[in-house]
Parts: structure tokens; sequence; C-alpha cells
């Protein structure tokens, strides 16, 4: 028998920002910054990372809000560099960006779709440390970092390929 | 209380942070082996990060850029605790050292984000779960090399005993950051030790190690009065900024 699905329980910080998009007057904005994804893992946007918080029309131009998985993320500068430009290159401006800190960054935050993209790409996603090569569930931690901040080194016990874990966090 | 001690109280937490944070990146390139290179690369990008959150805030209030509080003062203008300038040691001083500090960063910032400060609690509450990560790490280490070979049982024993005299400034408060902690500002350290005590002797007592010493104590980072250390510390990280002023990437 297949292991029954996971249930996916939405954190209520997680609920509200999907809330938010949904009632945007600015869908375009969101949908325009879907574009922009994370600089190591490119099957993954802002949105889908949960780092991408608000965005809207003001008086003086587009305001962002973003908000680092880690405090010390070095990807961070260049997903600003990457919102700004986006929203330029499409005619918007001047852009605002603003980190916020809290709701602190949680990997819960991931919805269903952007985890089995993670896996698609090669990471395992968070609280499943299944091989995403063979599927296998017999593999070790090799460290608990990896090559960004948000993964650690894994490796399978059947297949012997190492692998990225998107971690828990 | 004015906004300026809790602007004092970040800058305090920031040069703890930063000051740690220059120590790990020493590593890069030097680790062990890879994973643990990359290990002390991250967790020194976790310090760098909070310290410069700290130091925003703290400019929120003064006035003055990041770069600045980091960059351009001199060894007596930096508050941290004596224990974060300590020399990196060997591998076995800096993950004695990282456990230390992480045992009490936890519970630290577990209190801080119930601050009344919307800003420091939001920056503790983001740095805890980080800090939980870190101690996991550095307590399988101490008890690897606590429970490991002659020559890594002597070489961590070496470490707690050199690093024992710099424990007991950590949960010394001082008029600043009493008065900010009756305000629900900061925290009061002192009532922390037991807390620490106990994850550390439970580790320690995993590895196979003698209890830490306590026959000594020295103190003074707070009022910038610190080991020859931090100087040549200092030195290096700040040489951009001292021979090319305001230079900019």
């Amino acid at each position: 028998m297949s292991s029954p699905e996971r249930i996916v329980v939405v954190p209520v910080e997680e609920a509200e920002r999907r809330e938010r998009r949904g009632q945007s007057p600015d869908a375009d904005l969101w949908n325009l910054l879907d574009a922009v994804t994370d600089p190591e893992i490119p099957v993954l946007s802002l949105w889908d990372l949960g780092v991408l918080r608000d965005v809207r029309r003001t008086a003086k131009g587009v305001s962002v809000v973003l908000t680092p998985t880690y405090s010390g993320c070095p990807a961070l500068t260049v997903m600003e560099a990457d919102v700004r430009a986006c929203l330029h290159d499409a005619g918007h401006g001047p852009v605002d960006v603003r980190y916020e800190l809290a709701p602190a960054w949680s990997s819960t935050w991931l919805s269903r779709e952007a985890r089995a993209r993670l896996r698609s790409f090669g990471i395992a996603a968070p609280d499943d440390t299944s091989c995403p090569h063979c599927g296998s569930r017999n593999t070790r931690q090799i460290s608990e970092f990896g090559s960004t901040a948000c993964k650690a080194l894994y490796r399978c016990a059947d297949c012997l390929e190492p692998f990225d874990y998107f971690k828990a966090f | 209380m004015t906004e300026r001690d809790v602007a004092v109280f970040a800058i305090r937490l920031g040069d703890d942070a930063l000051v740690l944070g220059q120590r790990l990146t020493e590593w890069c390139g030097r680790g062990p082996f890879l994973e643990e290179d990359l290990a002390l690369s991250n967790t020194a990008l976790d310090y760098i990060g909070r310290a410069r959150f700290l130091y925003q805030f703290a400019g929120s209030i003064t006035g003055e850029s990041e770069d600045r509080l980091a960059y351009t003062r001199d060894v007596r203008a930096f508050s941290n605790h004596l224990i974060y300038e300590l020399p990196r040691g060997d591998f076995a001083f800096t993950m004695v050292r990282q456990f230390v500090i992480d045992a009490f960063m936890v519970p630290y910032l577990e209190a801080l984000s119930a601050s009344t400060c919307a800003d420091l609690a939001a920056i503790a509450a983001k740095a805890v779960k980080e800090s939980r990560y870190h101690l996991r790490r550095s307590a399988e280490w101490v008890v690897r090399l606590g429970d490991g070979t002659a020559e890594s049982r002597q070489r961590v024993t070496q470490a707690l005993t050199d690093v024992s005299g710099y424990i007991d400034e950590l949960f010394e408060m001082d008029a600043l950051e009493s008065d900010l902690h009756a305000r629900g500002v900061a925290v009061d350290r002192v009532s922390l030790r037991p807390l620490w005590q106990r994850t550390v002797a439970a580790t320690i007592a995993e590895a196979n190690l003698p209890e830490i010493g306590t026959g000594w104590a020295v103190r003074g980072g707070r009022e910038g009065i610190h080991t020859e250390h931090l100087g040549f510390l200092l030195a290096e990280m700040q040489f951009m900024q001292r021979a090319y002023p305001g230079s900019t990437w």
C-alpha cells in the first residue's frame, strides 16, 4: 500500500499572506514578481519561498516587503536587486524595498506545489528526507549545512547519490 | 529610560554578534573538511546578519549607519563580551566556545523575543531558530571530540579550561541592562544561568568530560576594556574602510 498523502496544514501567517495576495488590487504586480526566483534554487519564486511578503502601488511608486530566510542569507541582496530590476523593466517605479523580520520565516510556508518542484529539481523538501533521485527512505545526513544556509547535505544509502535537503526551519 | 539606552543595548548585542561572526569567518577555506568549512561559514553569516539587523535598528534611533558602527569605531568603543573576541584557536576551542555561547544564546533569545521593544523581539525571534540549529551541531561536536580519541579529548578539555573564565561575564547585569529589563526591553541574564548550566552539564556528561572549572573570571567588554586580541581582529576587518574611507562595492 502506498503511504497516505501528506496533509499540508497552512500556518496562519502563510494563510494571511495568501489572502493578502488574493485580495490585492495590484494582482498584476504579484504576477509580475512570480518571475523572480531564488538565485540558488531557480525552480522556486520568491512567492513560493515566502520571502515576498507584500507588493503594492503607493503614491510614490511601488512598495515591496521581503523577509529573509536566514539572517545572514547572502542571496537576499541578489533577490532585492532582481525584484527592483523586474519592476523597473516593466515600467514601474520608483521601487521601495523594506525588510520585515516578523513573522519569522518558516519552511512550513512552502506550498505543496513548491515542495514537488524542489524534489524534481533534486532537492529534498522540508521534513521529507527521502532520496529525491530514487525515492529511498534509507538516507543519512552528511552535514547539517549544505551549499547554502537553507540546506543540509544528505546521502542516499541505496543509490549512493548525495543530495541537498531543504531544512525544516 | 531613553531611546538612546535602547540603541546602546542593541549595539552591545550587535557587537557580540559581529565579533563572533568575524571570528568564525576566519575558518572559511580552513575548515577541517569541506562540510565543516561550510557549516562554520554559514554560522558566521547568521551572526553577521544578526549584527546588521541590530545595528540598523540602533541606527534608526541614533542616525548612524551600520557601516560606521562596524568599520570606524575603535577598540574601546566596542562593547562585546570578551568571550566573542577570543582567537579561534584550534577546532576544539572554536566548537567549545560556540557550544558555551549557543547554550546561552538559545534561552537568551527566547526571552528577548518577548521584549516590549517590537524590533528587538522580531530580531530575536528570527535568530533563536538559527541558534537552536547551531546548538544541536556544537553540542554534537563536543560529544564527538570529548568521547573521541585521546588527542581530541585532550584538546577539548583544554578548551573548556581556557574558556571557563570568560563565562561569568555572559550572566552579568549592569545599570543600563537592569533598567531596560525593568521596563521589559532587555533580558535578566542572571536568571538564565541555571538553564545554561543544565544544558552544558548534560552535554559535558555525555561527552565524559570533566565539569567546567570556576576558578577565575575576567570581565570588561561592556565598558570597552578588551583583551589584546580584539584590536587585531578589527585591524583586519576594518582595513578597507580605514584605508579607503567611504568606499563601496
